[in-house]
C-alpha cells in the first residue's frame, strides 16, 4: 500500500476493513460520522454487513450479536453515544466476546460540543459499563498510529475475547495526514469452539452474562480478573522521547501528548532537561515504565484535554516519589504548544530552585 | 394360543429442539406450551441444527436452557438488535427472539420497531401476559385497564398510566413486516392455531420474506392471583376482547406459503 493523504475517521474505517471487520453497526454523531459514512459505502461493496442502527444502544447490541457469531465486529461513536453504549459494553465483557469500539471523543459533559476532548478517560478506563472489569483502551496520536492500533485492537480482542476501545478525539478524527494502510487480511472463520453458528453435530453453545448463583458469578469474576491480570502484565504500551537524562517528564496521551511533544522540543532548545512520555494503552496503563521513570525524574507534568483524569494513574505509578502536576484545557479547547511550554518552564524553574534530589 | 405382538406407535414425545430438563416456570404458566410449540415447529421444519435463539430478560431469561439450540441472552429489550447482528453475518441461519411484554413493548420498543421496519429476516415470539412476571407482578405496557398489579395497586388507572399497547397492530402498520399475528394459549383449539402461526412465522424467515412476529396471549396465575384454570378463563374473558386474535399482516408471498 502506498502513502496517501487520509482523514482520521476514514483511515480508522479502512484500517478496520483491512483487519477483516465483517460487521459494522453505528449511529451518526459528530465528530466521528465520516467513519460510519465510509463503512456505509465500503462494507456492502465487499459483501460485509453494515447497518445504521436506530440508536447507539441498538448499535452496540448488534455488535454483541455479530460478535457472538464469531466474526470481527465493531461500532464507532463519540462521547454521548459512548455513554449510551455502556450497557452493551458490560454484557460483552461479561460474556467474553471480542469486539472493537472507536470513541472519537468530544467536549462534555452533557451534549457538550463537537470540538476535540479527552474527557472520556474515566468512562473508558475505569468503568465502561456496570460491573467489575476494565476494557483494553488504545490511544493513537496520529492518523498513522490510528491505522496501526486499529489492527492491534482486533488482534487483542480476539486473543483475549475482550472489549477493546480505540480512543481518538475530534482532532485525530477530523484531520488529514499522510498515512499508509496495511495489506488486506483474508476473512477467516474464528472461534468455532464457542461461537453461535447452529448446533450441528455438537452440543448447543450458549452465550450469557447471567449467573444467578453468587459463587458462580464470583468464579466468573475471578476468571475475568485472571485474564485482566495477564493483559495488565503483558500489554502495557507507551512511547517516549528525550527521557534519558530528563529531570522533568511531561505525560500526555493522544493529541495532548502530540502537542506536548512540540513544547518539550522547545524546552530542550532552551536547555531544559525535559522529556515526553506518551501512554498508548490507557488500560492497561503503562505504569511499569512510568514507575521506573519516577526513580529518575524530579517531577511529572501531566497534560490532558480535560480537567485531570489520567493524572490519577500517573500519581499511582509515581507512588508518591515525585510531585505530579497538571496542565489541561477542557470543553473542546485544544491547547497550543506555547501554553504547555510555559507550564513546563514554570515547573522547571521551581525544580531548579529546590535542592537537588539525592 | 399365540399372542401376537402388540404394535406400538409413538404418538407423543419431547421434540428434539427441547432440552430434557425441568423448567423453572410456575404451575399453570403457558410459557412451557409456547416453548413446546416453537420446538415442534423447529423439528418439523428440520432447522434445529442451524437455529440460533435469543432469550430476553424476564421470566423466559432461561429459555436458553430449554431450547436445544445455540442461544444467547440479550440485555433487557435488546434481543431484536442482537438477532439483527447475528442474522446479518449468518444469513443462512434461522434466528429467533423470544420476548415478554416488558422486554418487547416497554424497554425494547425501539429495537423491535426498528428491526421490524428494516424487515430483518428474523422471527419473534412475543409472550403477552399483561404483567411483569419475574420481578413479581408489576404493571406492564400490556396491563389491562383496571387490572391490579403491585405497581397499580388500585387497578390500572388509564388517566394516570395511559393505555395498554397493542403490539401486533402496531407492527402490522409498518411496511417492513411480512407476517404479524396474534394467537392465544388458553385452550386446545387456540394452541393448535398458535402452532400454525408460529410455523408460518418461521417459514416466512426460511423463504427470506422478512420480519415475522407471533404475539401469544399467555397466562400468569401467580401474579394474577388466580388458579391455573381461572387464569386461562381470564385470558378468554378479559385479554382476548382487548387483544383480538387475528392475522394482522400477511404479505402476499406469505399468503402463498400458507396455502401450501
Amino acid at each position: 500500500m502506498a502513502v496517501e493523504l487520509m482523514k482520521g475517521n476514514v483511515a480508522l474505517a479502512e484500517a478496520a476493513i483491512c483487519a477483516g471487520v465483517q460487521a459494522y453497526f453505528g449511529y451518526p454523531i459528530t465528530p466521528q460520522t465520516e467513519l460510519l459514512e465510509h463503512m456505509a459505502k465500503r462494507m456492502p461493496e465487499l459483501g460485509r454487513a453494515f447497518v445504521q442502527a436506530e440508536s447507539e444502544v441498538a448499535a452496540i447490541n448488534m455488535v454483541y450479536g455479530a460478535a457472538c457469531a464469531g466474526v470481527r465486529a465493531m461500532t464507532s461513536s463519540s462521547s454521548p453515544g459512548i455513554s449510551l453504549m455502556q450497557e452493551g459494553f458490560s454484557y460483552i465483557a461479561a460474556s467474553e466476546v471480542p469486539c472493537v469500539v472507536v470513541d472519537v471523543m468530544r467536549g462534555g459533559p452533557g451534549l457538550g460540543n463537537i470540538q476535540p476532548s479527552q474527557s472520556d478517560y474515566f468512562q473508558l478506563t475505569r468503568s465502561a459499563g456496570h460491573g467489575d472489569y476494565h476494557a483494553i483502551a488504545l490511544a493513537p496520536a496520529s492518523v498513522q498510529e490510528a491505522i496501526d492500533l486499529m489492527g492491534l485492537a482486533f488482534d487483542l480482542a480476539d486473543k483475549y475475547r475482550h472489549l477493546v476501545f480505540v480512543v481518538a478525539d475530534g482532532l485525530i478524527g477530523q484531520m488529514m495526514e499522510p498515512a499508509e494502510l496495511p495489506p488486506m487480511q483474508p476473512i477467516t472463520r474464528r472461534h468455532d469452539d464457542w461461537a453461535l453458528t447452529g448446533a450441528d453435530g455438537r452440543a448447543p453453545h450458549v452465550i450469557t452474562s447471567l449467573q444467578l448463583n453468587a459463587p458462580d458469578l464470583e468464579a466468573l469474576n475471578q476468571r475475568l480478573q485472571a485474564k485482566l491480570r495477564i493483559i495488565h502484565d503483558t500489554e502495557q504500551r507507551s512511547t517516549e522521547m528525550l527521557t534519558d537524562d530528563a529531570q522533568l517528564v511531561v505525560v500526555g496521551f493522544g493529541t495532548a501528548g502530540r502537542i506536548a511533544q512540540t513544547a518539550v522540543q522547545q524546552a530542550r532548545r532552551e536547555g531544559m532537561k525535559v522529556g515526553l512520555f506518551r501512554p498508548i494503552t490507557l488500560w492497561p496503563f503503562p505504569e511499569k515504565r512510568l514507575s521506573a521513570l519516577a526513580d529518575q525524574v524530579s517531577a511529572f507534568l501531566v497534560v490532558e484535554m480535560n480537567t485531570g483524569q489520567m493524572i490519577e494513574d500517573v500519581r499511582l505509578a509515581a507512588g508518591g516519589q515525585v510531585p505530579v502536576t497538571f496542565y489541561g484545557r477542557t470543553g473542546g479547547v485544544v491547547p497550543v504548544p506555547e501554553e504547555i511550554y510555559d507550564a513546563i518552564r514554570d515547573l522547571y524553574r521551581k525544580l531548579q530552585s529546590r535542592p537537588a534530589r539525592e | 394360543m399365540t399372542i401376537s405382538a402388540v404394535e406400538e406407535k409413538v404418538v407423543y414425545q419431547r421434540p428434539e429442539s427441547l432440552s430434557d430438563v425441568p423448567t423453572h416456570y410456575c404451575p399453570g404458566c403457558t410459557h412451557g406450551i409456547a416453548h413446546r410449540l416453537v420446538a415442534e415447529v423447529l423439528d418439523e421444519l428440520g432447522v434445529r441444527e442451524r437455529t440460533i435463539g435469543i432469550a430476553p430478560v424476564g421470566c423466559s431469561v432461561f429459555a436458553y436452557k430449554y431450547f436445544n439450540v445455540d442461544s444467547a441472552v440479550a440485555a433487557h429489550g435488546r434481543a431484536p438488535a442482537m438477532a439483527t447482528g447475528i442474522k446479518r453475518v449468518l444469513p443462512d441461519r434461522v434466528v429467533f427472539t423470544y420476548q415478554g411484554d416488558g422486554d418487547l413493548a416497554a424497554i425494547g420498543l425501539a429495537e423491535i420497531v426498528h428491526a421490524a421496519t428494516r424487515g430483518e429476516n428474523i422471527t419473534t415470539i412475543f409472550i403477552n401476559n399483561a404483567i411483569y412476571g419475574m420481578t413479581g407482578g408489576q404493571m406492564a405496557p400490556t396491563t389491562l385497564p383496571g387490572q391490579h398489579t403491585t405497581s397499580s395497586p388500585g387497578g390500572r388507572d388509564i388517566e394516570i398510566t395511559g393505555f395498554p399497547v397493542r403490539m401486533a397492530e402496531l407492527l402490522a402498520g409498518l411496511t417492513g413486516t411480512a407476517y404479524v399475528a396474534r394467537r392465544s394459549l388458553h385452550n386446545v383449539k387456540e394452541i393448535n392455531r398458535a402452532k400454525k402461526a408460529i410455523r408460518t412465522a418461521f417459514e416466512t424467515q426460511l423463504a427470506g420474506l422478512g420480519f415475522a412476529m407471533v404475539e401469544l396471549l399467555s397466562s400468569c396465575p401467580t401474579n394474577w392471583h388466580l388458579s391455573p384454570p381461572e387464569a386461562l378463563q381470564w385470558i378468554e374473558d378479559y385479554m382476548v376482547p382487548y387483544y383480538p386474535l387475528s392475522d394482522y399482516k400477511v404479505i402476499e408471498p406469505v399468503q402463498d406459503l400458507m396455502k401450501r
